[in-house]
């Protein structure tokens, strides 16, 4: 590998201290599964890697007494997969976490590192979105917080200025009569990056009405993008086959795909249409419970 | 740029490496340790050939930069074996002629290990889920996911292997 320089620093003020000495040349490494791998290939030629493995404000998966789950950005894959409030209650994140690479990755690969990498096949990138996320930053001029879409500006770009770093996401307590559900198309089941991936997310009201919805699509658009004329086409409705066909094809026409070495454009809209059906009516269930 | 200094502890041993940040725990392991069980295949990650544990978990070591283990228990396949004594699953990989060319087998025997930990009494499909993230090219995995059901199946019974 390309030499670079290496410090772990043990705490939050140590590493925003490390990355501001370094400059611009240095970058936050957090389970290296995407960063080292690009390293290796010499897309990014890093003068320094600043480990968070022992900054401990980056750490765990939290939930607080009014349900707010904060997710810091070194939580792995592994643990937000195996945690039991994500598992319940922010189903999508649960599911997106545990498709990730293989255990060797999940053990690794951190959910900051997931979203920063900016893939628009990212696993975690469409549920944190359909559940509302907050991505708290951290920089030299203090602290910002931003919706995490915002984080994305293209594929493998994100807007955070040099210097900042993602603490955590902060995903609000989703309201009784609320289900979610993330899944992707791959030809391999494992170590292998989404064709195309669904997420969504339904609010029920007693009646079994959609009182919101959201929609997001991963790897069919240069960012995770939602669909919201299918989240509209749900809203005020009972959440029939019916209803959920017709949000599929919704979506299907608010994708942007290109076609790759992974799928065409219109596989990829065919692959839009039949898991937003699917999982809308996955997490219609789950909000029932 | 230049050499650091950390403590790695392998297989129970502590060993204080000096060498470039920028290399990994494999080559390490490997260059400095001379500890050669582990292989590189690809080294992205992707074939789990590199597979060490780390606390417990399993990892692909060619993407662990090494310094990131100080502090951290790292487990090769050197130290599955009690002196001559060879760890049960070590044992029924032998038996079972789960063993072809080789290359692949020290990782695939630690995603065992770590797939019996989770899951003592590991069905077949538990144990294909635990060693996805290791290619083999010679077996096609049948006689390797017998041989590690054979330890599930023997732990299963109470029996001492």
């Amino acid at each position: 590998m390309r030499h670079f320089d290496y410090a772990r620093p043990a705490s939050l003020a140590e590493a925003m201290e490390a990355l501001r000495e370094r400059g611009e040349g240095a970058r936050p490494l957090g389970g290296g599964t995407d960063l080292l791998v690009q390293v290796k290939e010499g897309h990014r030629r890093p003068s320094a890697l600043i480990s968070l493995a022992d900054v401990p404000e980056l750490a765990g998966v939290h939930v607080d007494a009014s349900g707010e789950l904060r997710v810091g950005a070194r939580a792995t894959m592994q643990e937000i997969g195996d945690d039991a409030t994500a598992q319940q209650r922010f189903s999508a994140l649960a599911d997106g976490a545990s498709v990730v690479g293989s255990y060797q990755t999940r053990n690794m690969a951190t959910i900051g590192g997931n979203v920063c990498n900016a893939a628009p096949s990212a696993d975690t990138s469409p549920p944190l979105v359909v559940l509302g996320a907050l991505a708290h930053v951290a920089g030299v001029n203090g602290e910002r917080e931003l919706p995490v879409q915002e984080l994305w500006s293209g594929p493998g770009q994100t807007t955070l200025e040099p210097g900042e770093i993602v603490t955590s996401f902060v995903l609000p307590a989703p309201p009784a009569g609320a289900g979610s559900h993330y899944a992707r198309h791959t030809p391999r089941k494992i170590m292998d990056i989404a064709v195309v991936g669904v997420a969504s997310y339904v609010e029920l009201d007693a009646g079994g009405v959609v009182q919101a919805a959201r929609i997001a699509l991963g790897a069919v658009a240069p960012t995770v993008v939602r669909a919201p004329q299918a989240e509209q086409a749900l809203v005020g409705r009972a959440l029939t086959e019916e209803a959920a066909a017709e949000a599929g094809r919704v979506a299907a026409g608010e994708a942007r795909p290109i076609s790759d070495v992974r799928g065409s454009a219109s596989f990829r809209r065919y692959l839009v249409e039949t898991m937003t059906r699917a999982s809308v009516l996955r997490a219609a269930e789950r909000a029932r419970g | 740029m230049a050499k650091q200094a950390h403590r790695l502890t392998v297989n129970g041993r502590e060993h204080d490496v000096y060498a470039e940040p920028s290399r990994s725990l494999l080559e390490v392991v490997r260059d400095e340790l001379r500890l050669t069980g582990s292989k590189e295949g690809c080294g992205t990650g992707d074939c789990g050939a590199c597979t060490m544990l780390v606390d417990g978990r399993v990892v692909t070591s060619c993407l662990v930069l090494w310094p990131e283990a100080e502090g951290r228990e790292v487990r090769t396949i050197e130290g599955l074996a009690e002196g001559s004594a060879l760890h049960p699953l070590q044992r029924a990989f032998v038996e079972h002629g789960a063993v072809q060319c080789g290359f692949c087998i020290p990782g695939m025997i630690l995603a065992g290990v770590a797939t019996l930990e989770r899951t003592p009494h590991a069905t077949r499909e538990q144990i294909r889920d635990g060693i996805a993230g290791n290619l083999c090219r010679c077996t096609g995995y049948q006689k390797i996911v017998d041989a590690i059901e054979s330890v599930a199946h023997a732990s299963s019974n109470g029996e001492e292997r």
